[in-house]
């Protein structure tokens, strides 16, 4: 009992110290980490689209069997991708067999229906579909977290949440703003030649030659064209990126970008091939620029000049650096609030536990005398073991956490009260003060335990089902509540037990 | 002579069963209420429910101008936009602007607009945004809460006791929330995630309130074995009124400074217990108990353990 109440105040006695202090103490004693709701700062729930990913995978398998099927060349129709599969008909009935090998073969993952007419289906697996959704979601976890580091943000802390959600904590920031855009853009850089042998104006009117795509220009101003008919075919991509910088060239702010070895060949391929061709540099399916190409860029670094601001260049490098999300992220809920709030919660709140703490203890005194003050003592033990468990557990706490301290308070006097009135009972009813406190310690445990547990039971469940601020207040309140078991019973009782023996007392100061 | 003799009162014998039906009138008709303007008038659900934007700004200036945000916010057409202002130094306002129709990134452009038309006049204490996905689920959530729990305290009671005592607890536990949910509906204050919380807690403590006299009861019908039920139940009320009193206090008094002190986020959740303070330990005393009076509890079982306990007590020395 005197160890549990030692470590308790070990535990607890950082929370006394100031945020500096704090810091040069080991990291398995520190004070009580505050909820954002009192330290300030932003919470931001995000979802991972998981369905663009499978509707990307389908895009890019069509692309295969097209250019497997002309590879082949095997005649083929209504090729597309509709749902969840991706379906076909092959014209000669003397290509089917084949067909059917080279199809059956092009992706383990994806299973092939063949029916006589030469209509082919393929479809990807349950099981391929979760795996892919999963790692699309891994993976956005950690483009996330890189994107949040380079901002340089205190002590950032990105959680995935249940299948494809991703939690983001960001203590101090006031206005998430450019973090929600940062996050906002997908950031998939992709180099695709220019198709030209149709206009923007040919395609725009529907008649978009197979294997090219229509894409919007980024920015319509400054003389750039509606659209690019682009080639569909991406020659080289971001994900090749090893590096990425802002810079000016010629006094315009450009970002500058360099490939590692195997994007620096490739690229050096396209541009010796493709000399006199345009290349356009494709952002989230928007073209920023479309340069010709000059000469061979052999060195495998490049510039993207579009018409950027400096903060434009500047977060454009660093999404390259960070990487492309595989899916784009959708803002479900966002909660900020201001540190100055936060202090004045944190002021509210201590306000009211001291005071609510100061009207319990005067209350329990003025009706048990020094019985009140015993189980004031107990109750005082109660919150220092409170605070140590939050400390050590790592619990965060918050508004509505600071509130389940406050109400443990009410509920832990219970216990005593329960406790002494048995005891009063018991005495009035001739036990002798040694028996009446046994029996009053004995008979109130039960009802105490009873009390105790239907009370944790709601706050297990809120636990469960709350979110935030409301978990917090459901960790102090049963935290609360698993301490007072043991100070306002056990603590207590010693307590108690050797004050009447210190004082030889023959009756209880009850009646 | 003490406090103690003045203040908590002892031996006492109110007749508190005698007034059940009048209880269970009352009861009724606190439920009926409830769940008619429940149904009627509904609830004012924050935004964590229906979803939409809430904003704490203040203003930087001297004082905040309601008139001129209302017209400028009005013109951007976003539906139901509320401002209140609170505090006391007239700078501190809370917008609440109604969910927009569309997607999760319509309320991200709300928001945008809505910051835009304020301009730098004001700085922004508090934003929150929920969108229509996480107010469906939050209210699922909630839901779920709430009726587990009701039936695992049920359960536990049940074990714990009688399956009598089970049905009085789920009944008057039921009864403290459906009050509170009634409460929030009639004053239209505002319904959110802490307001679940509240009710979550009430129930707990009323639970607490209502096993403390069951135990008691429990008790008394193992040591007077000849007297009424209708006694015995007054016995308990009255042997554990004292705590009662002293205990609504001390939870009273610590619920009242976080009332007054606790500031505007803890507001409602701290109505919400001070009502549920009080409806627990009515419920306890004219829901729980008078309730037991219909049911039969010296069963069978009951004397079968009670025989065997009183043949070990007579064989010990």
């Amino acid at each position: 009992m005197v160890v549990t109440s030692l470590l308790g105040i070990i535990f607890a006695a950082p929370n006394l110290l100031s945020r500096e202090q704090a810091d040069h103490l080991p990291s398995w004693l520190q004070p009580v980490s505050l909820g954002l709701d009192l330290q300030g700062g932003s919470y931001l729930l995000l979802e991972v689209d998981t369905g663009y990913v499978v509707r990307e995978q389908l895009t890019s398998l069509v692309e295969s069997v097209r250019t497997l099927l002309r590879k082949e060349k095997i005649k083929y129709s209504d090729l597309g991708a509709k749902g969840d599969q991706v379906s076909l008909r092959i014209i000669e009935a003397a290509d089917r067999e084949k067909a059917r090998e080279m199809l059956r073969k092009l992706d383990p993952d994806a299973g092939l229906e063949a029916r006589d007419d030469g209509a082919m289906v393929l479809k990807y697996s349950e099981e391929a579909v979760r795996r892919r959704k999963l790692s699309a979601v891994e993976q956005s976890l950690e483009i996330v977290r890189r994107r949040i580091d380079e901002l340089g943000t205190r002590e950032p802390s990105i959680q995935r949440q249940g299948e494809d959600r991703v939690v983001v904590q960001l203590p101090g920031v006031k206005d998430p703003d450019r973090i929600k855009s940062l996050l906002g853009k997908t950031a998939k850089l992709t180099f695709h030649l220019l198709d030209d042998t149709t206009s923007a104006e040919e395609a725009s009117k529907g008649r978009v030659p197979p294997g090219s795509m229509l894409l919007p220009s980024a920015e319509r101003e400054h003389g750039m064209p509606e659209g690019y008919v682009v080639r569909k075919r991406v020659d080289v991509g971001g994900d090749m990126l090893v590096d990425s910088k802002a810079t000016y060239s010629d006094g315009r702010p450009v970002v500058s970008f360099r490939f590692n070895a195997a994007g620096a060949k490739k690229f050096g391929d396209t541009t010796r091939e493709s000399s006199g061709k345009f290349l356009a540099i494709v952002l989230d399916d928007k073209v920023i620029s479309a340069p010709r190409i000059n000469e061979p860029i052999l060195g495998g670094s490049g510039i993207i000049s579009g018409n950027f601001t400096v903060a434009q260049a500047q977060d454009l490098s660093l999404l390259l650096r960070a990487g492309a999300l595989p899916a784009p992220l959708q803002v479900l809920e966002e909660r900020t609030v201001g540190p100055d709030l936060g202090a004045d919660s944190i002021r509210a709140g201590t306000v009211a536990s001291l005071l609510g703490l100061a009207l319990v203890i005067v209350l329990m005194i003025a009706i048990y005398g020094t019985l009140g003050l015993l189980a004031d003592l107990s109750l005082m033990l109660n919150l220092v073991l409170l605070l140590a468990s939050l400390s050590f557990l790592g619990a965060t706490l918050t508004l509505p956490g600071i509130a389940g301290i406050v109400l443990t308070m009410g509920m832990a006097v219970d216990a005593n009260v329960l406790i002494y009135e048995r005891m009063r009972e018991e005495q009035r009813n001739g036990r002798t003060v040694m028996s009446a406190m046994q029996a009053g310690y004995d008979r109130a445990f039960a009802t105490i335990f009873d009390a105790h547990v239907t009370t944790l039971v709601a706050g297990g469940l809120l636990f469960q089902f709350g979110t935030g601020p409301v978990r917090g207040f459901a960790v102090t309140l049963s935290l609360g509540l698993l301490a007072s078991l043991f100070t306002a019973v056990l603590v207590n009782r010693m307590l108690v037990f050797s004050w009447v023996r210190w004082r030889r007392l023959k009756t209880l100061p009850l009646s | 002579m003490r406090l103690i003799e003045r203040l908590l009162p002892h031996g006492t014998t109110y007749d508190f069963i005698r007034y059940r039906l009048v209880a269970f009138g009352i009861t009724a008709f606190l439920i009926v209420g409830s769940l008619v303007s429940i149904s009627v008038k509904g609830f004012n659900f924050g935004i964590d429910f229906a979803g939409g934007i809430l904003i704490e700004a203040q203003a930087t200036g001297a004082s905040a101008d309601l008139h001129a945000m209302r017209t400028s916010l009005g013109e951007l057409h976003l539906g139901e936009v509320s401002l209140q202002e609170f505090g006391n130094t007239g700078r501190d306002v809370m917008i609440r602007v109604q969910r927009q129709d569309g997607a999760e990134k319509a309320q991200m452009e709300a928001l945008a607009k809505v910051k835009e038309t304020l301009g730098s006049g004001y700085t922004y204490r508090r934003v929150e945004i929920v969108g229509p996905k996480v107010g469906g689920e939050l209210v699922r959530d909630g839901v779920m809460a709430v009726a587990l729990s009701l039936l695992a305290i049920a359960v536990y009671v049940w074990f714990r006791f009688e399956w009598q005592f089970g049905v009085g607890a789920l009944v008057s536990t039921f009864h403290d929330v459906i009050t509170t949910f009634g409460l929030f509906s009639i004053t239209g204050l505002e319904f959110n995630l802490t307001t679940v919380a509240a009710v979550l807690t009430i129930a707990g403590y009323s639970v607490n309130d209502t096993v403390v006299e069951y135990d008691r009861v429990r008790e008394n019908l193992r040591k007077y074995k000849s007297m009424s039920l209708y006694d015995l139940l007054n016995l308990a009320v009255n042997e554990t009124l004292a705590r009662t009193i002293l205990t609504v206090s001390t939870v009273f008094v610590t619920v009242l400074a976080l009332l007054f002190f606790g500031g505007e986020v803890l507001r409602g959740f701290s109505i919400a217990m001070l009502w549920g303070l009080i409806i627990g330990t009515y419920s306890s005393i004219y829901v729980a108990m008078p309730m037991l009076v219909y049911f039969n509890l010296r069963t069978g079982k009951e004397r079968a353990e009670d025989e065997q306990a009183e043949a070990e007590a007579s064989q010990a020395p």
